[in-house]
Parts: C-alpha cells; structure tokens; sequence
C-alpha cells in the first residue's frame, strides 16, 4: 500500500512540474462544453440531451491520452525497467497510477460539472452522481490507456491508439445515434464496449431525478471494466524481457 | 564532495552486523553463472558463459561495446530472458522476489525520471525499497549533488543524471550492485571520487559489478573480466593481467588476450 500511494504521489509530482498540462486536464473540458453549448445556440434540445454525456466522455478520452503517452514513456525510458528490480509489485505501479489520475480526474470532474450545472445550466438533478460517474469513466480512460500502452513502442504510436481505441466507441455509445435505432451487429458491439455505460448513464442523469437501478447497473459494469482492464494492465507489464 | 566519510559515520551496530553477515557470506560467491546462453532474435549475445564474482569485492566487466556487458548485467539482475544455463545471485535464482530488495541495478541510461528533481527522485526510490529520508541525503551527498537536490533532473548534464540514477541505488543499501557503465562522461575527479565509493562499498562487505569501456577503469577493480563478442576471455586481478601478457598498461594486456584468442 506505501508502494502504491508513493507511486501515486510520484506520478502526481510529475504532473505539477507540469503546469500546462495540469491547466488543459482541469479547464478544457469545461471550455469544449462552453463551445459544444453555443454551437447549438439555436437548439438547446440538443445541449440537454448531449451535453451529460459530454461530461463522461471528456474525462475518458483526456485521460486515455494522457495515460496511454506517460505509460509508453515509463516503458522506453528505462525507469519501467529499473522499478521491476526494485520489491514495487506490478499491481501497486498500476494501482498507484490509478490513484494518481483517479484524483486528477476528480479535480477535472468537479470543475467540469460546476461549469456544466451553474454556469451552463445543464439539466441534471443529481451533480454529485455526475462527478461519480466522470471519475469513473476517467479511472476507466486511464486503466485502457495502461493496457494499450503495451502495445505502443513509441509515443507517436501511443497518441494513436486514440482513433483506434476511442473514436469507435464515441460513434457506438449512443452519443450520435441512439443505440437501438443501429444495425443489429453495431448494437451487439456497442453493448461490449465500455463507453457505452457511460453514456447510458449520463444520459440517465439527464432525465432523472434518482440513483435509479440503470445507473447502479452501468455503474457496476463500468467499474467491472476498470478492474478487468487494470488487471489486463498489469499482466502486460513483463519483468523479463527479451 | 564528502563521498564515503558521511557513510562511516554510520552506527557501529551496521557495521558488526555486516560483519556477521561477510563472515558468512564470505565463501560463497555472490554471483556464479553457469552455462548460461542468452539469445536476442537470431544472434547469440551470450553464447555458453560460466563466471562467478566473489563477494565483498569490486568486480570490473570491461570490454567494447555490443560485446554483451550489458545483456550480462541484466541477466544478473533478473530481467533478461535467458535460453539456458542458471544465474544464481545471493544464493538463489536471479529475479526472485527476496533478491529484489538486495540488488541495486542502475542501467546505462540514466534511469531515474526527469520531470521530478532529484530529492523527489530519491524520495520515490526510498519509499520501494522500505529506506527514508536520511538515506536519500546521504546517497545525495555520497554522489556529490547535495547542492542540486531541488533541481530537475531533466535540467541537469548526463553525467549529473547518471549519478542520481546511482544515488537511488546507493540508498537502498543493497547487498549487491550492478552498474552498468556508471563512470560514461564523467570528469576524472568525479570518476575518481566513485571508484572511491566502489572500494569503499566493497570493503563493508558489499559486491560491485561494474561494467566499463574504459579500460584503464580495470585498475581500480580488485577482480577484472574481460569480454569479447558475448565470452569472458580473462577473468583474474589487474597485476595477473598485467604479468600474464607481459604488458604493464591494461588496454595493450586487453589486445594481446583479444588477439591471442582469436588466433
């Protein structure tokens, strides 16, 4: 456990020598909504129906991103290496990474859905359900990033898994089309796929009022999602290389 | 630069119980290889290797580069996958999960992270190896940097870098160390200062593997083994060296063996 929160604390301390980074992880979201709420100036429906889910998908997709490229540098610098002959196990540098961003994300989830709620008056009666929901779906972008960092060798290649690991899932989650009224074999898919829940689930927020049996099921799932892709993560971390 | 002084102001206890410890350990090599072949893609780095380092010693790895020093050290370090043969480190498998804690493997490139400063880099490494805080400022001052400790790492020159990748080995206080390259740009005061620490290191019981390009490094190793294309093809003390090729400088004694073997 001091393994996991001093790697935690590690990658944190990273991140404040960063101050830009930490800038666009905390404000661009709320900037993109601000954007996505006067592009449909002239149809508020629009805004209200998929501004919430807005406020889940940002977290994922910064996150991934952000994951995916520190992860791949880790693994070509050398410092992966050197921290797998030292007693940290692999679960505790997965785990102190997942707190790490996990509590970036919280900062990003509170100031979005502040901005979203008062500011830009999105409809939804539960913030606190929000925040819980973008943290999570945050903690999932970063858990998919670790994973997917294994199968990057370069940075570049890291930025790239976003296209392949994100975009699909943005067009299948529901946020474009509602996910019934698609093709059989994209509806089955799109029940596969994380993001999915979480788009339910804002969606959710949207429209009720209560911490109904929907978000307690997409909840559960996208935590299930989380631990399976920690878990894959970790796996992917080899001691021994060639 | 204070280097050894400020470790042997360390408490007596430390010092009767490491030597417990070396009358112990004193008899069995901390290192012994045997048959080992290491293969990366088609290319045999470690063709068949046998080679044991004594403990309580500074045992220098020279040889050119791409001669497998380095896929030797991490052999040693428990992270290179091996074809055959066995790496036994400190009376067991290399690798193992209680070797961890006792081996301190600082690899070429200088890897500690350069977006931290160098106390926040030591303070890390100190919280996974179960050390704290005074040995991180002792390992700083050990390696002469005790007036860059809120500096980025990122910030400072090769040779700054690779020895706060040094230092957070040096906090751990590991039974064994495997440096590889540790000296590479480093001024001949700086590099002197080291070797110091090495010997230093080596007289409280500790083993040092360190590897170099540099030949005239072997002069200050108690043991030298020479490495050409993946196969030890000397493995004595510098004087040996010295009288068994008839050459007094170290680089000449290195081709004389080369060239012998390959003959």
């Amino acid at each position: 456990m001091t393994r996991t929160l001093a790697t935690a604390r590690r990658v944190l301390q990273q991140l404040s020598h960063d101050p830009r980074s930490i800038a666009m992880i905390v404000v661009l979201p709320s900037l993109l909504l601000l954007l996505f709420k006067y592009v449909y100036d002239g149809n508020p429906v629009v805004f209200n129906r998929v501004g919430p889910q807005m406020l889940g998908i940002f977290p994922f997709v910064v996150m991934f991103l952000v994951t995916s490229v520190t992860m791949v540098r880790e693994r070509t610098s050398g410092t992966l290496e050197r921290l797998l002959t030292t007693p940290l196990r692999r679960g505790e540098l997965i785990g102190g990474y997942g707190v790490a961003f996990g509590a970036a994300a919280l900062a990003q989830a509170l100031v979005t859905s502040a901005v979203a709620i008062w500011l830009l008056d999105m409809d939804v009666n539960t913030p606190w359900a929000v925040v819980v929901f973008a943290v999570t779906d945050a903690v999932l972008g970063t858990a998919l990033g670790l994973l997917m960092s294994a199968f990057a060798v370069t940075e570049f290649q890291a930025v790239q898994f976003m296209p392949l690991i994100v975009v699909p899932q943005l067009l299948l989650c529901g946020l474009l089309a509602p996910r019934d009224s698609m093709p059989d074999v994209l509806h089955w898919l799109s029940n596969v796929l994380p993001l999915s829940y979480a788009a339910d689930a804002f969606s959710e927020l949207g429209s009720t009022s209560d911490f109904t049996s929907t978000l307690t099921k997409d909840l559960v799932i996208l935590i299930g999602c989380c631990t399976l892709a920690l878990a894959g993560a970790s796996l992917t971390l080899r001691r021994r290389t060639p | 630069m204070n280097t050894w002084k400020s470790r042997s102001s360390e408490p007596d206890l430390t010092h009767s119980m490491a030597g417990l410890y070396i009358q112990r350990m004193l008899n069995s090599p901390a290192i012994e290889i045997e048959r080992l072949t290491v293969t990366r893609g088609k290319n045999t780095v470690l063709p068949d290797l046998t080679v044991s380092v004594p403990t309580g010693s500074v045992t220098g790895l020279l040889g050119p580069s791409g001669c497998g020093k380095s896929t030797l050290i991490r052999a040693i370090a428990g992270i290179q996958i091996i074809e055959s043969g066995s790496v036994t480190v400190l009376g067991g498998p290399a690798g193992r999960p209680a070797a961890r804690q006792r081996v301190g493997y600082v690899t070429q490139a200088s890897s500690v992270y350069p977006d931290l400063t160098v106390m926040q880099n030591l303070r890390y490494f100190a919280a996974l190896t179960e050390s704290d805080e005074q040995a991180a400022l002792v390992a700083v001052d050990d390696v002469g940097l005790a007036d860059k400790m809120d500096t980025l790492v990122g910030d400072l020159s090769g040779g700054q870098r690779t020895r706060v990748s040094l230092a957070a080995a040096l906090l751990a206080d590991p039974d064994l160390y495997l440096l590889d390259e540790p000296t590479v740009g480093l001024d001949p005061v700086l590099r002197r200062d080291l070797w110091q620490l090495f010997t230093h290191l080596a007289s409280q019981g500790k083993t040092l593997l360190v590897s170099s390009h540099v030949m005239d490094e072997a002069g200050r190793c108690d043991r030298v083994l020479l490495m050409r294309e993946g196969q030890i093809i000397a493995d004595s003390t510098p004087d040996e060296l010295r009288a068994d090729t008839g050459e007094d400088d170290l680089e000449q004694a290195f081709l004389v063996l080369a060239e012998g073997k390959a003959a």
